[in-house]
Order: structure tokens, then C-alpha cells, then sequence
């Protein structure tokens, strides 16, 4: 159900710079739909980023992180053509790992 | 079609009119429940229990944190959908090893917390929902203990921009 993480990996310099855009409702189980029926929650609660096998962040999210949440970071010791790895899972036990190639 | 419209129509006529700027997303309505609130079942992280920046930092193990001024937060003065707020922090604090974001007037403070691994560095930038005019702060653990900087936004809810 989930669609795939928009990733773009560039270098700036020595530092690679990633910006992430994720399709997640980030649901915080406060909102009631259009017939007053409280949604239930549903958001990212972590998120693991790697690349050549190297942790190069994590996150916890809780359901204050906006809905189809945006990230931007950026990390040293990776060159253009390695590929980042950027893996989240919500409370609903789904989970979606996407990748790309930093340019 | 018609029995669509009649539906409808009952709706509007039952009061349902906020019910549908909920759903049209014009309201954000984390906003109006802030009281009984409760995380996704399953989800005991306690630090996300926590209601005050002083919660947050004990819950992660600290004490308190110091005020610095080696931390950049970015925000907007006014932001006119509380949903979606860009926030951009730098951390010139040497040994940055977690950089989170807090917000207290929130149904929980602690919004987002990133561990910063040594070759990553001391930067984040990302978009969270502030339920209310409150500081934000951006909260940083060093091998030194937690430090924060703060930023005023300011919600509002109807949109003017005033």
C-alpha cells in the first residue's frame, strides 16, 4: 500500500546530501474522518538510513512528524555511484525499504 | 446520485459541518483533541510519553538540559497550517550524537529524535505539526550531556497569515 520513498543523494563537495520525501498518512490517532469516526493512529515510528553497510542515521519518529514526511541529511565517507539505503516501520508493523544512487 | 446528495446534504444539516473541514484537512484536528491522547497501540517508547522538554531529557536519560548557543533552529515565525512546519537544525556542539525536536504545547513533546552517527553530521531538516502557538526547541545530546535552543512559532489556525 505504501509508495515508494522519493531519495535523492548528491554530493556536495566531500558530504553527501540526501533529501527523502515518503508517502505515509502519519495518522495520530486524534483526527476523526468525514463521518466522525476517530481515525486510528498510524505513523513511521523508525527509520534506519545506510550505505556501503554503515549506519548513517536513525531516527524515532513519533505521530508528530508530518503526513508524506520530508527528511533532509547529510553524511561524509561515500562517493558518487554507492547507493544510500533508507528503511522505515510504523505502528501497524508495515514496513519499505527504497534505495538510491548517489549522483 | 441523488441519494448521494441527500446523504450529503444530511450531513451538512446534522452539524456535520466541522466534521467536514476535518475531513477536507482545512482543520487539523490534533489540534482539538490535545487533551486524551494516546499513542498507537504498542508504541511504549517512553520518551514519547513525555509532556515538557525536562520529561524528554530524563526519559533519554539525561538530567537537564543547558541552553546553548552553538545550535541553529530554523523555523518560520508564523506558520499559517500547523500541520506542516519546516524545521532545520545545526548543531556546532562538538560531539552531536542525537538532535531531536520538541514541542510542549504538542499532545506529546518529544516530535522526532535522530541519532547522528560520527560521519554524519550534526544536521537535520524536516517538517512536523505544531498544534499550537509554542517554542519549539531542538534538543541536542552531546558526550557532555543535553543542551537546546528554542524558536517561537507562531499558528495560525485560520490561514490570514496575520
Amino acid at each position: 500500500m505504501s509508495d515508494p520513498m522519493r531519495i535523492r543523494a548528491s554530493m556536495m563537495g566531500d558530504v553527501v546530501n540526501v533529501k527523502v520525501l515518503m508517502g505515509h498518512p502519519m495518522e495520530t490517532g486524534l483526527r476523526k474522518d468525514g463521518s466522525g469516526v476517530q481515525v486510528p493512529a498510524h505513523y513511521i515510528k523508525t527509520i534506519k538510513v545506510s550505505c556501503n553497510e554503515k549506519d548513517v542515521l536513525s531516527a524515532d519518529w513519533g505521530p508528530a512528524v508530518s503526513k508524506n514526511p520530508f527528511l533532509e541529511f547529510r553524511f561524509k565517507g561515500a562517493k558518487a555511484g554507492d547507493k544510500v539505503i533508507i528503511t522505515w516501520s510504523d505502528t501497524a508493523g508495515d514496513s519499505r525499504s527504497d534505495e538510491a544512487t548517489i549522483k | 446520485m441523488s441519494s448521494t446528495r441527500r446523504r450529503f446534504l444530511q450531513a451538512g444539516a446534522s452539524g456535520g459541518v466541522a466534521l467536514l473541514m476535518v475531513a477536507s484537512g482545512l482543520s487539523p484536528s490534533f489540534v482539538l483533541a490535545a487533551s486524551d491522547n494516546p499513542l498507537a497501540p504498542g508504541d511504549d517508547r517512553k520518551p514519547f510519553e513525555a509532556m515538557t522538554l525536562d520529561e524528554v531529557v530524563k526519559q533519554l536519560g539525561g538530567d537537564k538540559a543547558e541552553a546553548s548557543t552553538e545550535i541553529e533552529l530554523r523555523a518560520p515565525e508564523i506558520a499559517e497550517n500547523g500541520a506542516v512546519v519546516p524545521i532545520e537544525i545545526t548543531s556546532k556542539l562538538p560531539g552531536t550524537k542525537m538532535i531531536a525536536i520538541v514541542s510542549e504545547k504538542n499532545p506529546h513533546a518529544l516530535s522526532a529524535a535522530f541519532r547522528i552517527p560520527a560521519d554524519t553530521e550534526a544536521f537535520v531538516s524536516t517538517r512536523v505539526k505544531v498544534a499550537e502557538t509554542s517554542k519549539v526547541f531542538a534538543l541536542v545530546q552531546t558526550d557532555k550531556g543535553f543542551f537546546y535552543t528554542d524558536h517561537l512559532v507562531k499558528v495560525t489556525l485560520g490561514g490570514c497569515g496575520g
